[in-house]
């Protein structure tokens, strides 16, 4: 069953090294070993978190021929690399690396290990032993924005991100051409915070952009802190990554939730089977990747109808809201009416759309 | 801008700042004493779990700011044993102090991950901070007063007492002051406690007030701030006052030129990148530590003594 590894006792502060400590040897040898690289603390009640129950899903379904161990805290920098490595030398089978920021790391410790296989989440690097996986957060964004474009009275939405990167440019155009669907005039203000995890610049973050007039704020950061700020001032928000209700009773008027757990059943059972093979996947809410959680009574009848036809719309494949006429922040057309943006053109976007407010 | 976003602009920096001037304030008594501990950051976090624990267990949140000095206290006592009854290197035990109060933190809170609690807030009458002016003075956690309280109880101490010269003689000749039969041992256990006490309210800031709950490493580097804070401030009471709320400012000022919150007030700083703003307190000080050394030892305020250890010759 779950071998839970010794916590990272050590962590990387300012220019500090980040130093890791890694699981216990297995106790079963004939199990097969699962590892997981994972960005946060399990106990972050976000992206962290929702890895660790697809890590815990394995261990209900496979528990009898795989055993799971994890390292959290990982730092996204070259101290990762010696931490992917010992997972390999310890001998798993199958290693998930499971943020961004571990991509050219985990290509360089697929070359060493190709016996080894690998899966990066939201990364765009593989290799004949390296898979990559990600998750439509973006269909999500845009219930989100449905509900916040309808229920902002002020039409001024708050997106608190992490950093540039394609997921969170990705969300952020989402949430807001899907605002701007039931308000044409709704804005949206953009902070990034260059981290995904710091509760109280989060936090500040969240008072700056309710102070610059946004009565509904998103976050795509990785704490529950910025919904505390929300609950205090009597406004709304979502969760990110998973149902943060708990933390905000009034203000949480849903969340997106990460649901990795099948994902991650199939690619270790492919281990089991001898079938794995290397692959990109990007699931949405067809698939079941990206759920939505119950909506907060505060959001009217109306509203949850809306919001509850864009998911069905996704589950179809009628709606999608990367459909064009689309403008960027400047006003030029980047998507011609009527068309649809391609997989490959969105996994790589770079500029926000019309409406988005932000500052370098 | 309006008056009315000024004052909500300094509600926010108010909240930045409290914790750094909290853990700064106490570790410049630290050092004062001529001990330096780096272990800020891990007793910040431990002060914020016993905080928040205390606040769970007892439903007080009077009784958590307790407990989160006494976290505090008990974790920088970890370390003055070691430095000052072992002697060993003060840099690398404040570190060591800083991975065991993160590690130590996350045990603790293993049980109270996911849990919230009422946070700690104005405890005035809500009729006094329900206009702009009454919420800028009236506005606060007891917290910040209390911070706000300590500066000249500082500055108080170490100028004025007689306990505070003590402490400042141990921290700039040790020897001399071991020599006319003060224990230097002692007021340095004492100036650590101190430091521990007042690092471990800083966390519990985070914890209690700015967002009551509690996640693993939570602080996310403050106590580093406050270390920078110290010696930005030449290790004097009022500029470290002032300092505090200048590093609040610039981290507040990231925030807002990230918001775009210049487009429409002051666009010609709309070209400054917002990384400047986040990359300012280093700047800063940077450029005080040059001036202070520029100047030479008689312009510097640094204790004498400030980590070296105590070994008398008897």
């Amino acid at each position: 069953m779950a071998q839970i590894s010794r916590r990272t006792l050590i962590k990387g502060a300012g220019a500090l090294a980040t130093a890791a400590m890694i699981g216990k040897p297995a106790l079963a040898a004939d199990k097969i070993k699962v590892g997981f690289i994972f960005l946060g603390p399990i106990g972050d009640y976000g992206w962290t978190w929702a890895h660790n129950k697809g890590r815990e899903a394995i261990d209900a379904a496979l528990g009898d021929k795989v055993e799971t161990i994890y390292v959290e805290n990982v730092a996204e920098d070259a101290s990762a690399i010696p931490v992917i490595r010992d997972l390999a030398q310890q001998g798993c089978k199958l290693i998930f690396t499971t943020s961004y920021g571990y991509m050219d790391q985990t290509i360089q410790v697929a070359g060493e290990f190709p016996d080894v296989k690998f899966e990066h989440c939201t990364g765009f690097k593989r290799a004949d032993n390296v898979s990559t996986y990600n998750s439509k957060f973006h269909e999500g964004r845009a219930v989100l924005g449905t509900i916040a474009g309808k229920m902002s009275k002020s039409g001024t939405l708050g997106y608190l991100g992490s950093y540039k990167v394609p997921e969170v440019v990705l969300g952020v155009n989402a949430f807001a051409l899907a605002a701007q669907k039931q308000n044409p005039a709704a804005t949206v203000k953009l902070v990034l915070i260059d981290s995904w995890f710091d509760p109280p610049k989060e936090a500040a973050a969240t008072e700056t952009l309710i102070n610059l007039g946004c009565d509904i704020v998103t976050t795509h950061t990785d704490s529950p802190g910025p919904l505390q700020i929300l609950e205090q001032k009597g406004l709304f928000g979502f969760g990110q990554g998973a149902d943060m209700s708990q933390f905000a009773p009034t203000a949480h008027l849903t969340a997106i939730e990460d649901i990795w757990g099948p994902y991650y059943v199939a690619r270790a059972q492919a281990i089991v089977d001898g079938k794995w093979a290397s692959a990109d996947t990007w699931d949405g809410f067809k698939e079941g990747t990206v759920m939505i959680a119950p909506y907060n009574p505060a959001v009217p009848a109306d509203v949850v109808a809306l919001a509850d036809g864009v998911q069905a719309g996704y589950k179809d494949g009628t709606y999608n809201i990367f459909t064009g006429p689309i403008y960027a922040q400047d006003g030029t057309l980047k998507v011609k009416e009527g068309e649809v943006m391609a997989d490959a053109d969105l996994a790589t976007i770079d500029w926000f759309v019309k409406g988005v407010e932000s500052a370098s | 801008m309006s008056p009315e976003y000024i004052i909500a602009a300094i509600v926010t920096i108010v909240g930045l700042t409290t914790p750094i001037l909290l853990a700064g304030l106490g570790e410049l008594v630290v050092e004062k004493s001529g001990v330096l501990n780096l272990g800020v950051e891990g007793m910040m976090l431990v002060g914020a779990i016993s905080g928040f624990g205390v606040t769970v267990l007892t439903f007080s949140p009077w009784l958590g700011v307790l407990g989160a000095a006494a976290g505090g206290a008990v974790a920088s006592m970890l370390f003055a044993v070691l430095v000052l009854q072992l002697n060993s290197n003060q840099v690398a035990t404040g570190l060591a102090l800083t991975i065991f109060g993160t590690g130590l933190s996350s045990l603790l809170g293993l049980s109270f991950t996911g849990r919230i609690i009422v946070p700690f807030l104005s405890v005035f009458p809500d009729a006094l901070a329900k206009n702009p002016i009454g919420r800028l003075i009236f506005g606060y956690s007891p917290i910040v007063y209390f911070a706000l309280i300590m500066v000249p109880a500082v500055y108080w101490f170490l100028k004025s007492t007689r306990a505070g010269l003590i402490l400042r003689a141990v921290g700039e000749n040790d020897h001399s002051a071991h020599s006319i039969g003060y224990s230097v041992v002692m007021v340095r256990y004492a100036a650590i406690a101190f430091g521990g006490a007042m690092a471990g309210i800083g966390g519990a800031y985070f914890s209690m007030v700015i967002t009551p709950m509690w996640a693993e490493k939570m602080t996310a580097g403050r106590g580093w701030i406050a270390l920078a804070l110290v010696v930005f401030a030449g290790w004097r009471t009022g500029r470290l006052l002032a300092g505090a709320y200048f590093f609040g400012f610039l981290m507040w000022l990231e925030l807002f030129a990230k918001a775009n919150g210049f487009g429409t007030t002051l666009p010609f700083l709309q070209v400054i990148p917002s990384q400047f703003w986040a990359a300012m307190p280093y700047v800063m000080t940077i450029v005080a530590l040059t001036i202070i050394s520029a100047r030479g030892t008689a312009g510097s305020n640094a204790p004498a003594c400030l980590g070296r250890p105590f070994l008398p010759s008897t």
